[in-house]
């Protein structure tokens, strides 16, 4: 079901080539701040070689070319007491440089991830709202979300943690290595036959118990579905009084759940264990052997203290080099994931696009349009008169709602399909955003976003004052539902809180319209939810207030549409007739089948009334 | 309309709180035991382990001989077995402690929310309880299994590391010890800002997730509103916070870790000058002083990861406080102790008790007030409803049409008055009696992840798949089945969201025929449905209907007019009740609901019909 696109190897690297820009450099500086603290670390062990074999023993004291001249070594050997000074001086200098390299490795590691990570979710998210109307038709949130939260979460991982990582623990293999190398060959040798054999044998575990993770990720699921079912279906629960059967069936897939867990638990035991066993194996094997060779002479005893100690550091880092390259492996997916995403075509105007006023009639020439596979609109010809109410009549999947999404450019004529002007200029040949703006639209179903309701009506012009939103809002027959709330309008709506009637969203997100100014304005079926008296009010305040306007209204009541200049009736695609109310009740037809039947009923006195005002 | 409010919980440490857990923990009494045991048999060869180095160089480097190698060795390994042994032990024992300790929790919860009201799940919303269920009784088990298991290990170790040090040379044992106040005053200072910190990513966190929700599902009203410049540069406002944060949470972690190991070191470099000093005085060996400095290194960050263990167990009271409230949250509606004496409770009926329903339902004086408070909407309400009557309920969206069924069902109970079906005070029954013999068909049909089979087979479970099949032909929904691919046994999807609603309908029909019910409800679809499948919903409404007492919170004119008697509902009151005709000629607010449906309805029609 889902999209799936496999992305090239170069494209992967590109795409994370180009999330690094701006922040590649902090993770240069994190590296080498870590590598630098490597090397401060690997002084302590040094110190104590010294301290242990010239100071506390026999041998000469050899310092390193470039100390010579800062420590008085001769007198130092005639007072071995300073020189423990001098020692556990040098212990703690290096550790304070360590500690800098520390710190400057971390802020640099954060400073990096965060723009690493601010940057795919900026570049994701005014992606998303470039990309067309149909590429949003035609993907489920759900996985959207999930690719711009958990995906981008793996690929932080993979860049931030485990890149830096991986660079970080090979430096530190190659140089503690090398460290080693040159205190004693044997020894070395060893310790670095260990490396391959507890590297390799992580990675090859974790993989297997990845496997296994999937399995317990999984049942984990569904026993989230299955509690979710029953608490959402809990009247059906209730209602065929089956509390026991789903307590016995969640206790099923509970056990399962916790079955598997344990099993992983007995296989990530034995997987920890054997961490224990290898490192302490080599751990054991150099110090033996290490004895051996010191025994033989051919090893002090500070630099045996210090080989262990450099042994010791090397063990656990290998181990996770071998864990961390197996779960590397998942950030291809998610690199896909997100990728497909940022692939996807952004809505583009033509070069020559135009910001002119828009003004003069709307025409509708020869209008086709396929979508997904089906013929929408049939060769569809009419002309909205500027400054008209234009009313349009149809049934579902009568392809009048893809009539105004193509006039607000939410999908695109190709040249062949016909074409649509206003005031004589293609609208292709519009700027799109300022078409948009110039076309206000009420959706079906309006969506208002988690903010005030204030907020809400002033999305399309923030700076609006009070009076101004009140007064649209009022248009709307909306304001009084406003005020009556505690918090008036400065009520939060949406998730976070307060969950707004059909009828009053429809409304708030009227006057958001109406707040836009905008010459042309549609309403499509967006007063469905209203009542018809409340209905009839909208309209008048609009006439009245709005009186330049072009308005396009789409509905079922005869009560809305007896009033248009002009009514088309759309039908399968096509044109079916297209006339003054009068005219269309003078002759046989939908409407005027429509118009019986709803004249018939009692909304004709209401409807008289709001004729005769 | 009203929002729901989440309870702020305690926030100070509360013992009384931690005590809720005892129940669920006293199974795992040997559990905890053996984990204690573990995690000292670790953390005391972790503490012995060092000393191998120290006897090495004792006994073979000093003198200069290789004798003994063999046992020495043989002895390492014991160790290093026993170690691998004991880490496979206690790592088993903490899954099993949390999978199963978090089990018994996520089960008992899940029962006990099998018992609570109606008036409780209608303000509450699901998200809330899922999060309950499954992430708090998670994050306890693991808790109470991993951190504990972690905060033993360290005080063990860190405990063992200090015997072993003041064993083999006291006085410089206590220098080291001296260092542990610093770390502690580290800790505290810094602790409290890195949790606040975390905290508040975690928080923002969330609310980028919900600004990602808002922009892809608000996407196209952006669009028309061409605010994405607008909500593009909100979003970035977002990011940015979150980027700040992030750093200076990580630059509080970099300055505090890098501290803890310079305190480390600190005991180092004290080793190696004290130590030094004695070993020229010969009171320490050599051996002794190589392995104080490997103590010094290796229990500073045991002493560090403690001190963050703790507080994020500390944190975990939030999620203790939320299971366990939700567990003693009372069920509203509740059958009396007598009544489960003789009737049973939900999870063990006594079946052989129950009396045959007929059907009859009289409500007798009812007045009734929702839970949530408000006016009462019902007051002194009387009706008798005889066995097979079908009840039209009618009214706009929101009037409040559901009351009636939610009190003849008993998911409420009247305020003051009673309800009697077949003459008895249905509080003299249990509610499973009541709900065993009601079908119910809703609006928007709720189906459960498995098979078309299995889910009408939920309608009566011992039913066998003849009576499955036989039932699904009554209405129609062996259509449905005979267009998905593996039949009966295909998969509806999650919620069952791999059918159309009217699909979904016609298996929720098929499931109420099964079940056979005495009394029916059937909160009627809205939705478009295409012309075919309404007129099969339409002949599946009519046989179940037969010789049943209905309700129909009905929104369709064909079903409305059938029924026996209609009850007119507006603002949560029943304002006009009688027969279609009557109602009609009376011209109150029946007249008028029923002309603009009857308008609105016909026009789709015809316009269905081009």
């Amino acid at each position: 079901m889902e999209p799936q696109t496999k992305l090239a190897g170069g494209e992967k690297f590109r795409l994370i080539r180009r999330f690094l820009r701006g922040s590649v450099h902090y993770f240069v500086l994190a590296i080498a701040f870590a590598c630098l603290g490597m090397v401060f670390n690997a002084l302590t062990p040094q110190i104590i070689r010294i301290t242990v074999d010239s100071i506390l023993g026999s041998e000469p004291l050899e310092l390193p070319g470039f100390l010579q001249g800062l420590i008085p070594a001769e007198q130092l050997r005639a007072n071995p007491l300073d020189s423990l000074w001098w020692a556990a001086g040098a212990v703690l200098l290096a550790a304070a440089l360590r500690g800098l390299s520390g710190y400057g490795q971390r802020v640099n590691l954060s400073k990096g991830s965060e723009r690493f990570v601010k940057r795919i979710r900026d570049d994701l998210f005014g992606h998303i709202q470039h990309l067309s109307y149909a590429w949003h038709t035609a993907h489920s949130t759900g996985d959207m979300i999930q690719r711009c939260t958990s995906d981008v979460d793996v690929i932080r991982g993979f860049v931030c943690n485990q890149l830096v990582e991986v660079v970080r623990i090979v430096f530190l293999i190659v140089f503690y290595l090398c460290i080693m190398f040159t205190m004693n060959l044997r020894l070395s040798i060893i310790a670095a036959i260990f490396i391959p054999i507890v590297g390799i044998s992580s990675g090859v575990f974790h993989k297997k118990i990845s496997s296994r993770f999937k399995v317990a990720d999984e049942a984990e699921g569904e026993l989230t579905t299955c509690a979710q079912e029953n608490l959402t279906g809990v009247r059906v629960v209730r209602a065929f009084g089956r509390e026991r059967y789903e307590v016995d069936r969640f206790r099923e897939k509970n056990n399962k759940f916790s079955m598997l867990w344990i099993r992983l638990g007995r296989l990530l035991s034995v997987y920890w264990a054997s961490g224990t066993l290898l490192t302490c194996t080599q751990v054991m094997v150099i110090l033996v052997a290490g004895v051996i060779e010191a025994v033989e002479g051919r090893l002090s005893l500070g630099s045996l203290i210090a080989f262990v100690s450099y042994n010791e550091a090397l063990t656990w880092p290998v181990r996770s080099l071998g864990r961390v390259l197996s779960e590397m492996s998942k950030a291809g997916v998610s690199i896909d994931r997100v990728g497909y995403i940022l692939n996807a075509p952004e809505e583009t105007d033509d070069a020559d696009a135009t910001a002119t006023e828009i003004q003069g009639d709307i025409i509708f020439e020869n209008v086709t349009f396929r979508y997904e596979e089906k013929d929408v609109l049939k060769d569809v010809s009419f002309t909205i008169p500027q400054g008209s109410t234009y009313a349009i009549l149809g049934g579902t999947g009568s392809g009048k709602s893809t009539l105004i999404h193509l006039l607000d450019r939410l999908y695109d004529l190709n040249p062949e399909q016909g074409r649509i002007t206003i005031g004589g200029t293609d609208i292709r040949k519009i700027d799109r955003k300022h078409l948009r703006r110039n076309v206000g639209l009420v959706l079906q179903e309006p969506f208002l976003f988690s903010q005030t309701i204030k907020e809400n009506i002033a999305a399309t012009r923030p700076e609006a004052t009070t009076e101004e939103i009140r007064t649209v809002a009022g248009i709307a027959c909306v304001d009084e539902a406003i005020t009556e709330f505690p918090d008036g309008y400065d009520t939060v709506v949406g998730e976070r809180g307060v969950t707004l009637s059909g009828g009053q969203k429809q409304r708030v997100a009227i006057a958001r319209m109406l707040l836009q100014g905008a010459p042309v304005m549609i309403f499509d079926d967006s007063l469905s939810a209203v009542d018809a008296e409340t209905d009839t009010k909208i309209r008048h305040a609009l006439r009245e207030k709005l009186d330049t306007a072009t308005v396009i209204l789409i509905s079922h009541r005869i009560t809305t549409l007896m009033q248009a200049d002009q009514i088309l009736v759309l039908d399968d695609g096509k044109v079916s007739d297209i006339g003054t109310h009068q005219e269309l009740i003078a002759r046989p037809g939908i409407y005027k089948d429509i118009y019986e039947i709803q004249m018939s009923s009692d909304d004709r006195k209401l409807i008289q009334e709001g004729v005769m005002h | 309309m009203a929002a729901f409010d989440e309870k702020e919980y305690t926030k100070s440490f509360d013992l009384s709180i931690w005590k809720r857990l005892l129940p669920f923990l006293k199974s795992y009494r040997w559990a905890f035991f053996w984990m204690i045991l573990f995690n000292l048999l670790t953390a005391a060869i972790d503490v012995v382990l060092p000393l191998f180095q120290r006897y090495a160089i004792n006994n073979f480097i000093e003198p200069g001989t290789l004798e003994g190698l063999i046992p020495f060795v043989l002895a390492y390994i014991l160790a290093i077995v026993l170690q691998s042994l004991s880490v496979v032990a206690f790592g088993q024992n903490s899954m099993v402690i949390e999978m199963n300790f978090g089990r018994d929790m996520r089960q008992s919860l899940f029962t006990h929310l099998q018992t609570l009201s109606f008036s409780f799940y209608n303000v509450t919303p699901v998200g809330y309880l899922l999060s309950r269920v499954m992430s708090d009784t998670n994050r306890i088990a693991a808790m109470i299994a991993w951190n504990v298991t972690d905060i033993l290990w360290a005080l063990f170790y860190v405990g063992g590391t200090f015997v072993s040090m003041l064993l083999l040379n006291w006085r410089l044992a206590l220098v080291i010890i001296l260092i542990v106040p610093a770390i502690a005053v580290l800790t505290g200072y810094f602790q409290g800002k890195i949790l606040h910190w975390n905290r508040k990513i975690r928080k923002m966190n969330s609310r980028i997730t919900g600004a990602f929700n808002e922009g892809i599902t608000g996407a196209k009203t952006s669009k028309t509103l061409v605010i994405e410049e607008q909500n593009n540069e909100s979003f970035r406002e977002l990011t940015k916070s979150m980027h700040d944060s992030g750093i200076r949470a990580a630059r509080l972690n970099a300055v505090y870790i890098p501290l803890v190991l310079f305190c480390s070191t600190v005991a180092v470099a004290i080793v190696l000058l004290r130590g030094g000093y004695m070993a020229m005085d010969s009171v320490l060996e050599i051996a002794t002083l190589s392995t104080f400095t490997a103590y010094a290194v290796g229990i500073f960050e045991p002493i560090q990861m403690t001190a963050s263990n703790i507080a994020e167990f500390i944190s975990l009271q939030a999620s203790i406080e939320r299971v366990t409230d939700l567990m003693s949250q009372e069920p509203q509606v509740c059958d009396s102790p007598e009544v489960t004496e003789k009737y049973g409770d939900v999870f063990t009926p006594k079946t052989e008790n129950w009396e045959p329903l007929k059907g009859e339902i009289e409500f007798r004086d009812v007045t009734f007030r929702y839970p949530d408070g408000g006016e009462n909407v019902l007051e002194h309400f009387s009706l008798k409803i005889p066995a097979g009557t079908t009840v039209a309920i009618v009214g706009e969206t929101g009037a409040g049409k559901s009351t009636l069924v939610n009190l003849a069902c008993r998911f409420f109970e009247p305020t003051s008055g009673q309800i009697l079906i077949d003459g008895v005070d249905y509080r003299e029954r249990s509610q499973l009696w009541l709900h065993s013999n009601i079908g119910y068909v809703l609006q928007n049909p709720h189906l459960f992840s498995g098979s078309v089979r299995e889910n009408i087979r939920y309608g009566r479970l011992e039913a066998t798949d003849a009576e499955v099949e036989a039932a699904a032909r009554i209405v129609s929904a062996d259509t449905v089945v005979s267009k998905l691919e593996k039949g009966w046994d295909s998969d509806v999807g999650e919620g069952g969201d791999r059918l159309s609603t009217g699909e979904k309908q016609l298996i929720s029909f098929a499931r109420a025929v099964l079940a056979d019910p005495r009394i029916f409800v059937l909160d009627e679809a809205t939705s478009s449905i295409d012309t075919q499948t309404e007129q099969l919903i339409q002949n599946a409404i009519d046989h179940l209907l037969k010789d049943r007492t209905s309700f129909l919170i009905a929104h369709r004119l064909s079903t409305i007019r059938k029924a026996d008697l209609i009850l007119v509902v507006r603002d949560g009151k029943i304002v006009e009740q009688g027969q279609h005709l009557e109602l009609l000629k009376r011209g109150g607010y029946y007249h008028d609901l029923y002309s603009k449906q009857f308008a609105e309805e016909n026009a789709a029609k015809i316009l269905k019909r081009n």
